[in-house]
């Protein structure tokens, strides 16, 4: 009983901390996911693996010298070696445009990782499992929905629900791959809602904003204690946790990442 | 270094390599980022509390803390995730002003954890926030602080990451030995430099 608690404590205070190195990552495929957003699937050597919802850094290099860097999410799961980034080409980007329109396989960048243990989540956590997800900010959910269908038995065990707001029916990101993971048996409801256009005829989404009524519908009682994950927008991000909240979830059971409209990534 | 085929990057003309640290671009924005929901703590049931050991030394209400000195700072800040946003003004209290408010002459220890609503923290060396350098600030941009950016008050540490000017502060603890706060438990730097580009544990 000791020993086990002695295996999962910090290393000792001073222990000489282990930098998170840069390594070099190659593009070996790309997929259009929409017209905005391309995933990139990376072979990173000596991948030191990742909990879904986890991140990396990416340095990109001009000739001149000059470096950019940017945070992404992971899309893929633990289960898969290779790292998939679903990035968003946003207007005056610096970055974005270059990993959504140019990279090829190939190509190489440097990436550090992973990032992050808060926003995470494993079948060993345990659930219910509620994600809800504005545009790219799927993709750290995806991992979990992932590495949930890659769980066999554990992972249907888990009951789990995905709200997913995009801002037209073109635009919603792993549409066809959503569509298999929602209609395989095993607990996982898929909710979609559209923003900014009106549906396709025989759409069975909602064609609004997330709001209140529709996370109460969607999410789980509060008395089953989920542990929600939201992840968009900041300002779909900021009401999403206000009304979860607001519907009398566990505040501490809300794990929020938001990206900021930044114009930079 | 590896050169990335294609990747030009922005115009070097604006890039200011004295005050954008490494690894660091410019926006214009004010980015959110929060690892929970936003708390909303009305005023009237708001108060700040200095901690020594076992002991409060200092707690203030909303009124009491608006009736101390008032400094306004202009500052670049820099988050973690890369952005960095210049010349942003605040006003608050600087900690020296906290701490002769509380009656103390000299700080009882030389570290600080930041306890704020929600359950986050940070820590800090008090040093760091000393002679003008801390501030719990209340305002930004001549607007009270926003729930979304902290409000109704953060701590504002601008030489050090963004994440270390925790928001939403409520309490500040004083500790004889440093102890890593919510990040820094979770693989970000214990201290932060921007400019050493310490951004997680081992850089």
């Amino acid at each position: 009983m000791s020993s086990a608690t002695t295996a999962i404590e910090a290393p000792p205070a001073g222990a000489a901390a282990r930098r998170l190195a840069w390594r070099q990552a190659e593009v070996v495929e790309r997929i259009a996911e929409t017209p905005r957003a391309t995933t990139l699937v990376l072979d990173v050597p000596d991948w030191p693996g990742h909990l879904a919802g986890q991140h990396v850094d990416i340095r990109l290099t001009a000739d001149d010298g000059y470096q950019a860097q940017r945070s992404y999410s992971i899309a893929s799961p633990p289960e898969v070696p290779r790292l998939a980034l679903t990035i968003t080409r946003l207007e005056r980007g610096e970055v974005s445009p270059w990993l959504v329109d140019e990279a090829r396989p190939g190509d190489r960048f440097e990436l550090r990782g992973p990032i992050g243990g808060y926003f995470a989540w494993s079948v060993a956590a345990g659930g219910p499992l509620l994600l809800v997800a504005g545009g790219s900010g799927i993709a750290p959910l995806m991992a979990m929905l992932r590495h949930r269908a890659a769980s066999g038995e554990a992972g249907r065990a888990v009951p789990a629900r995905l709200l997913f707001s995009s801002r037209s029916y073109g635009d919603i990101i792993y549409r066809e791959e959503l569509e298999r993971l929602g209609s395989a048996p095993g607990g996982l409801l898929i909710v979609h809602t559209l923003t900014h256009e009106r549906p396709p005829p025989g759409w069975r989404g909602h064609a609004r904003l997330i709001d209140s009524p529709m996370l109460a519908e969607v999410g789980f009682p509060p008395a089953a204690a989920p542990k929600v994950f939201v992840c968009g927008p900041t300002p779909m991000v900021e009401a999403v946790a206000e009304a979860v909240v607001s519907l009398g979830h566990d505040p501490g059971r809300v794990k929020t990442e938001r990206f900021g409209a930044t114009g930079g990534r | 270094m590896i050169r990335t085929r294609g990747f030009t990057g922005r115009s070097r003309a604006n890039a200011d390599e004295q005050r954008v640290p490494p690894g660091q671009y410019v926006t214009d924005d004010f980015p959110v980022l929060s690892a929970g929901p936003t708390p909303h703590t009305p005023l009237d049931r708001w108060t700040l509390a200095l901690q020594d050991g076992g002991s409060l030394v200092g707690k203030w209400t909303w009124e009491e803390f608006q009736a101390l000195p008032q400094t306004e700072l202009t500052v670049d800040i820099h988050c973690v995730t890369k952005w960095s946003k210049l010349g942003t003004v605040w006003e608050g209290v600087t900690i020296d002003d906290l701490l002769a408010a509380a009656g103390l002459e000299e700080p009882s220890a030389p570290h600080l954890m930041a306890h704020c609503d929600g359950g986050y923290t940070a820590n800090l060396p008090l040093e760091d926030l000393l002679d003008g350098k801390g501030l719990v600030a209340t305002r930004f941009d001549g607007e009270p602080l926003a729930p979304e950016h902290g409000g109704p008050a953060r701590l504002l540490v601008p030489h050090l990451y963004f994440w270390k000017s925790a928001k939403w502060v409520r309490r500040l603890r004083f500790m004889e030995h440093d102890e890593p706060g919510f990040w820094e438990s979770l693989g970000y730097h214990i201290y932060g430099d921007p400019w050493r580009e310490q951004r997680y544990d081992g850089d």
